[in-house]
């Protein structure tokens, strides 16, 4: 058996677990994930589950995983290949062996692996997979028949066998916890916390995590303490957060800043349904959401409100927001505040509807007929999604415009620690309210300095006024076909969406460079792998600097500049190329693609080795 | 919601708002528009507090040529809209104009939903049988065989019943009226307003240029009271020149009989309560329907159907534990900031 760091772990770690959709793995990796931040580690988390409910049990397509990457300091992604695996069958084995670290740790339910499981993972009649690795000597591997010793702790229960294999996830939750030395106390109180409503199980669940604690303690496992790792101290209040409440939050925040309240109109789709789910709970905070009988009539409902002066928002994936775009223009025409959360998935049409993609990118900047601009943003990280949808409503509600957020499937299912911010240090909200006391008479297409025009809102005295998606004749508003005041109107539109730029922060890099022989330009949820790779790259003596866009349209001053700084430049996305597509027309040069569509995310490693072909491959500017 | 004293009281003079009505010359619309004006004053609202929301078509443009709040949407969409402001503004009075095409074939989705969710607002479907926007095609309420340019060798498709579909989503409000009935019309649009919860008012309207014989039989002087049957509730349904005719139940079906024939007990007496009743009354036009009955059966006008049902922005509004208002800060720092356990 090859050398493991046995008492020492290297500065980041990372953990995956798979198992059949259905065994509990993604509540099993939350729980991990909240014990991990309690030891004050950083953490950033990846799902990765079939779009069925219940796919057929152990087979390849039903497989459902969940990745942590810990670190002592900052970490951005769930990390590339593992350095522990938990596999619950054969069909887990099949396809995640290949993500294990050599000299890593493989923890095996053996349990998933009589002839049934074997057969459905695709293992020949006479093959013992976990026998041949045993023999190969690679990994260091814990057997335990978790499935059994689930069964065993829970024997003094009335509970049919299907109910019992439910417990499975905790007895692998109680085995981790003593392979890295983590408190039980503490992961019992949380337990108790979540399932307060059902004592029964709770009691249940505390039996089969402390079978599985016990389970390492009797088999002697060597313990590796994830609090040997020495945790830079994380600033106070840190949380662990997920990209969909952070969302959530952040318009929450907007609401709160801006005095409007927030009214949420959605269609159920996979993976934007928790924002809404989120909201809808929260009846104690004065928010309405609503479902609706489609994504037209969501976003219809949407610009009701926010036609009555509401902050009024929706979250969908590709498929709605294509249902969407009419409604939008109309937005657009009209100029009336409204924020559009797009949680990417891959597509075309129903795609993989659980699996990360950045394809919307073009789709959101010109998916409509017509020409209608209208400002784009996407966050870096879960925890960036705080900021940027705080941002949208911003822009929204002083613009008066439609605001599209690029999240996706990583970024909202993904976790991360965030220090949330104070409501004050938010900047604040001003919205281009038309004064009723004014003496002058109210025109709907009047514009400030900024090029808004000045709000009414049905209600207020003496503004009444009409509008709509016909063309408007500029200030009065009033129906018009004429030529001339359209191409006024078109570029009043446009340039309203351009001023934004001044309030956005201008072009940087993350290391602050300004020239050098090559930038990596990404945007959207590769944040963390373009920074973990970058790391990498610098630390075996390559000179790199990354650049990340939040701002799609309008994109930060000071860009077209920087990039001239730099020699080469790099833009790897998951989609085919949109991002470069739209640097090389907007600043007429040479941008090298890296692009990757397989429904799962660049892994750091991978990505330093594709950075490193494609500087080779890419011919300078 | 409604203001019991107007501060800011108007006149239909008030409601002109400027623009050039631009509907084709004796178009049905023009006297919709008239009546809607007529008795807005008199509701009792203020005139800001009064949203017109529509889609697209001819009677779409209707918010324009009237001086209140006004939302000229997209094409079938206007119920989502007008769901979206009554819920967040309960305060107002919204009204949806609508027609055949918007509300029935593109918005026939929204249309069923905003029946069962039932906001309290009032929708205007001006049902003239033809798109007249775009020069003609046949609509979802046209007869079979018309002939128009996409049905050139006669439409295929049976025509919806709006009223039956509407009592088919639940509607709580289902009545007709028709744009030559000036007094009818403008006591259908008070008692749509004094309805809590959706008033769905289908207008018989006529289109000159596109289906000028459509209402041909209920328009004519000489035919109309033939052809109409006005409903009062509580009143038979008698009809006819003379209200010589009556609409008799026999063995459960509507028939037309002379009124002396007519058993006591088996007369039609209308109850706007009973949705049974409602739904036979909303097929009355259905040729299927009139064959089932071995009856030629007249067009009813007016309140088919009529119950009390919450609103649904009173609902909504009921499941808040805090009024719907700005996110306050004490919220987001308990949510932001939770207690370390």
């Amino acid at each position: 058996m090859p050398p493991v760091n046995k008492n020492e772990l290297s500065r980041r770690l990372v953990v995956r677990i798979v198992g059949d959709s259905g065994q509990g793995i993604q509540m099993l990796g939350k729980l991990f994930s909240e014990a991990v931040a309690d030891e004050g580690l950083r953490l950033g988390t990846m799902p990765d589950f079939p779009a069925e409910i219940r796919a057929p049990v152990g087979t390849l397509s039903g497989l459902s995983g969940f990745q942590i990457q810990l670190g002592t300091t900052e970490v951005y992604t769930a990390g590339g290949a593992a350095d522990v695996l938990v596999v619950m069958n054969a069909a887990a084995l099949k396809k995640n062996l290949p993500h294990l670290k050599p000299g890593g740790i493989l923890i095996i339910n053996s349990d998933g692996f009589n002839r049934r499981f074997l057969k459905l993972a695709g293992y020949a009649e006479d093959e013992d997979p976990v026998a041949d690795i045993e023999k190969a000597g690679t990994y260091e591997i814990i057997t335990a028949p978790i499935t059994k010793l689930t069964h065993k702790a829970l024997a003094d229960e009335k509970l049919p066998m299907k109910a019992r294999d439910r417990h499975q996830n905790m007895f692998v939750l109680g085995l981790l916890a003593f392979l890295f030395n983590q408190n039980l106390d503490l992961l019992e109180s949380r337990l108790r916390e979540k399932f307060s409503r059902r004592p029964e199980m709770t009691s249940r669940n505390i039996k089969v995590l402390r079978a599985g604690y016990h389970f390492g303690e009797t088999a002697e496992l060597i313990q590796r303490p994830v609090g040997s790792f020495h945790p830079t101290t994380p600033p106070e209040n840190a949380q662990y957060i997920f990209g969909n409440l952070a969302t959530a939050y952040g318009l929450m925040a907007a609401s709160a800043r801006s005095g409007r309240p927030l009214f949420m109109a959605t269609y159920p789709i996979t993976p934007a349904s928790d924002i809404g789910h989120i909201l809808a709970r929260l009846q104690e905070a004065g928010v309405i959401t609503i479902q609706m009988e489609d994504e037209i009539a969501a976003i219809g409902a949407v610009m009701g409100a926010a036609y009555g002066g509401s902050l009024a928002v929706t979250a969908t994936s590709g498929p709605g927001l294509d249902l969407m775009e009419e409604a939008i223009g109309l937005a657009v025409s009209v100029e009336l505040p409204l924020v559009i959360i797009d949680v990417q998935r891959a597509g075309p049409s129903t795609g993989m509807p659980t699996k990360p993609e950045q394809a919307d990118l073009l789709a959101a900047l010109w998916g409509r007929h017509g020409e209608a601009p209208l400002p784009v943003l996407a966050p870096a990280t879960p925890d960036d999604a705080f900021f940027i949808t705080y941002e949208a409503a911003h822009i929204a509600l002083e613009f008066l415009t439609p605001v599209i957020v690029l999240s996706d499937a990583l970024i909202a299912n993904s976790a991360r620690l965030w220090t949330p911010p104070h409501l004050d240090d938010l900047p604040p909200i001003s919205i281009p309210w038309w004064d009723p006391k004014s003496s002058a008479v109210y025109q709907p297409y009047r514009r400030n300095e900024k090029g808004v025009r000045y709000w009414a809102v049905p209600g207020m005295p003496g503004s009444t006024h009409r509008i709509g998606g016909l063309e408007k004749e500029d200030l009065t508003g009033a129906v018009s076909y004429e030529g001339a005041n359209h191409e006024r109107m078109t570029r009043l539109r446009a340039e309203k969406i351009r001023h934004i730029q001044q309030t956005i922060p201008s072009a940087r890099t993350e290391g602050g460079a300004t020239s050098g022989p090559l930038i990596i330009v990404g945007w959207g949820s590769t944040y963390g792998a373009i920074r973990e790779a970058v790391e990498h790259l610098e630390q075996t003596g390559f000179s790199v600097e990354h650049l990340h866009l939040r701002h799609l349209h309008p994109m930060p001053s000071g860009l077209d500049a920087l990039l001239d700084g730099f020699e080469t430049i790099i833009v790897p996305e998951h989609n085919a190329g949109q991002l470069a597509f739209l640097l090389q027309g907007r600043f007429l040069r040479k941008v090298c693609s890296i692009t990757k569509v397989q429904g799962q995310p660049f892994t750091p490693e991978e990505l330093s080795r594709k950075i490193l072909e494609a500087a080779h491959a890419c011919v300078k500017k | 919601m409604r203001e019991e004293v107007s501060h800011h009281h108007f006149t239909v003079k008030d409601l002109d708002s400027g623009q050039e009505v631009r509907w084709c010359p004796a178009c049905g619309d023009y006297a919709i528009l008239k009546q809607v004006k007529n008795i807005l004053p008199e509701l009792g609202y203020s005139q800001e507090n009064i949203v017109f929301i529509s889609g697209i078509g001819c009677s779409s443009r209707f918010p324009y040529y009237i001086e209140t709040y006004g939302f000229h949407s997209i094409h079938g969409r206007a119920p989502t809209l007008a769901t979206g402001l009554k819920v967040t503004r309960p305060e107002l009075s919204v009204w949806v104009i609508t027609g055949d095409g918007d509300a029935l074939a593109i918005g026939g989705n929204h249309f069923l939903h905003v029946m069962r969710r039932n906001p309290d607002i009032n929708i205007l479907l001006f049902n003239n049988q033809i798109y007249g926007l775009t020069k003609g095609q046949v609509s979802p309420t046209s007869p079979v065989d018309q002939h128009t340019p996409t049905t050139p060798r006669g439409s295929i498709d049976r025509p919806l019943a709006p009223l039956a579909v509407a009592l088919g989503a639940g509607a709580t409000f289902a009545a007709r009226t028709i744009d030559r009935l000036q007094n009818h019309m403008a006591d259908t649009f008070r008692a749509a307003d004094r309805h809590r919860g959706t008033a769905l008012v289908e207008i018989y309207q006529h289109c000159v240029v596109f289906n000028d014989e459509a209402f041909q039989a209920i328009y004519d002087k000489n035919t109309r009271e033939e052809n109409i049957v006005l409903l009062e509730a509580g009143q038979p349904l008698f009809f006819g020149k003379n209200n010589e005719k009556a609409i008799c139940l026999e063995e459960g079906k509507p028939r037309v009989v002379a009124r002396n024939d007519c058993e006591t007990g088996r007369l039609w007496i209308h109850d706007p309560t009973d949705i049974g009743k409602a739904l036979l009354l909303a097929r009355f036009e259905d040729p299927a329907f009139q064959e089932s009955t071995g009856s030629e059966l007249p067009t009813p006008v007016g309140v088919l159907y009529q119950k009390e049902q919450t609103p649904y922005e009173v609902s909504i509004h009921g499941q808040l534990s805090r009024p719907y208002g700005p996110v306050t800060a004490e919220t987001l720092e308990r949510l932001m900031f939770p207690k370390k356990t």
